[in-house]
């Protein structure tokens, strides 16, 4: 048994809040590297030079990516071996959040969906805990912008849709989000499971790393062809034309029911942030 | 981009206004407002209600954004555009109302489009995303209303060489149509 007092958490987590919207991944730069380098369209790489710019900038200045610094979405991998001493593992989190989004000044986006009354501390956040083996804690602080988060859809094909109604829906639902998501855009699917469970895996899949194949063969597969069906569309950097719509597609998959094919795309605009600390 | 660029001054004219095609690149400076979700409504509401704004829209440009707060010698954190549809129910009432230029991200509605062509009016759209760059060229940002909005709450800022790409003209140009279209392969 590991003992981890909830005060060292909230610590944590103000630190990945302040970092994820500030420091754009590595991957992420390179794969804008990689697309500005292939883009044709004049308007299009020009986009994606300033996206890069941006970048070096908010990293040196201290100033967030993006003025939507998103809702706070955490995902937690417990080890079945952990103890949390000090109070609530929950509210240790939220006050993380809380902290984070003020000493970082971030923006506070989250209100009451029918009053529209603010919080006023970005608080509360989307928590996901799992347990897993181990003595450890793994804090993944991924915030969601709700200009892409708005553009993500969940829905419920019968079986008879096939692999082909599923790569059907997920091309539409970009061609239709259009300039909208801020692309170039990670287009994350979920297939399987149930309603929340495809939504949540879809939304797991904008966590890997750019640049990598999926590791299960099927699954590569159809990344690699819904990618190529999505950079056919046209839309391009920020909507305005070009080669380069989406800089990755991935695919999570989990075992579902005899009577459905669940499939959610979450789509993910190109300041795709998060970050991961181990305790 | 800077050196084919147009440069304009705000607030802008309507013969300014039928200038600017869509694919037109501009430098922006001068004064404008912004405005997003929630200031569209209440600015709506007042007008519907026969009401006046407690600041004037004839000629403005509205900027669509929430920025986050500035740090310490800055007037303005991060501050790029959001996304553009969530306006356009409230957009064509302000074009009726004097309101001359808009800045988002996105494609606008037909509805907007009309707006904009009686009454004269352009959407610029500026790299979505790219709020610590945008930020470097805002100058002044101070409260003109409803500071209990926060981050939504109407600010005027003063931008120098404010970066921005003519995406909807007078003319019936529009180039979220128009530059997918040049891309797109069967």
């Amino acid at each position: 048994m590991r003992t981890i007092h909830v005060d060292d958490i909230s610590i944590a987590v103000k630190k990945l809040c302040m970092e994820a919207c500030t420091i754009l991944g590595a991957d992420v730069l390179e794969a804008l590297k990689r697309a500005q380098a292939a883009e044709e369209s004049p308007i299009g790489a020009e986009i994606l030079g300033r996206i890069i710019e941006n970048a070096a900038i908010a990293r040196t200045e201290n100033i967030p990516l993006c003025q939507d610094t998103g809702m706070a979405v955490l995902f937690l991998e417990i080890g079945q071996d952990v103890h949390f001493e000090g109070g609530s593992l929950t509210d240790a989190i939220h006050e993380g959040v809380r902290l984070g989004y003020r000493d970082g000044r971030l923006r506070k986006s989250v209100l009451h969906p029918i009053t529209r009354v603010n919080t006023g501390d970005n608080t509360p956040a989307v928590i996901h805990m799992e347990v897993v083996p181990g003595d450890r804690l793994k804090i993944t602080m991924a915030p969601k912008g709700f200009g892409s988060e708005n553009m993500s859809r969940v829905t419920l094909f019968p079986p008879s849709a096939g692999i082909q109604g599923v790569k059907d829906f997920v091309v539409q639902r970009v061609q239709e989000s259009g300039g909208n998501p801020c692309p170039p855009i990670v287009v994350g699917v979920g297939l399987g499971g149930t309603f929340e469970k495809a939504a949540l895996i879809a939304k797991k899949a904008l966590l890997r790393p750019l640049g990598g194949a999926n590791p299960d063969p099927l699954l590569a597969e159809l990344e690699k062809d819904l990618l190529e069906r999505i950079n056919r569309l046209g839309i391009g950097p920020m909507g305005l034309g070009g080669r380069t719509t989406a800089l990755a597609v991935h695919v999570n998959a989990y075992p579902t029911h005899i009577a459905s094919i669940p499939c959610a795309v979450n789509i993910q605009c190109h300041s795709s942030r998060h970050r991961e600390i181990e305790l | 981009m800077t050196d084919e660029a147009k440069r304009i001054i705000a607030p802008l004219d309507s013969a300014r206004v039928k200038e600017l095609h869509a694919g037109d690149r501009v430098l922006l400076s001068g004064s404008i407002i912004t405005g997003r979700d929630a200031a569209h409504k209440r600015m709506t509401d007042l007008i519907k209600a026969g009401d006046p704004l407690p600041f004037s829209i004839e000629g403005e440009i509205i900027y669509y954004v929430g920025p986050t707060p500035a740090p310490p010698g800055r007037p303005i954190g991060a501050a790029g555009p959001t996304t553009a549809y969530r306006m356009d129910a409230y957009a064509p009432l302000l074009i009726e109302h004097g309101l001359k230029g808009m800045i988002g991200k996105g494609q606008r509605s037909d509805s907007v489009k009309q707006a904009m062509a009686k009454w004269g009016a352009v959407y610029f759209t500026s790299v979505g995303g790219a709020g610590a760059l945008i930020s470097q060229r805002i100058k002044e940002a101070t409260i003109l209303a409803w500071e209990d909005l926060g981050t939504e709450a109407v600010r005027r800022l003063v931008v120098e060489d404010l970066p921005l790409i003519v995406a909807t003209d007078v003319h019936g140009g529009d180039l979220y149509i128009t530059g997918p279209a040049k891309y797109r392969q069967r």
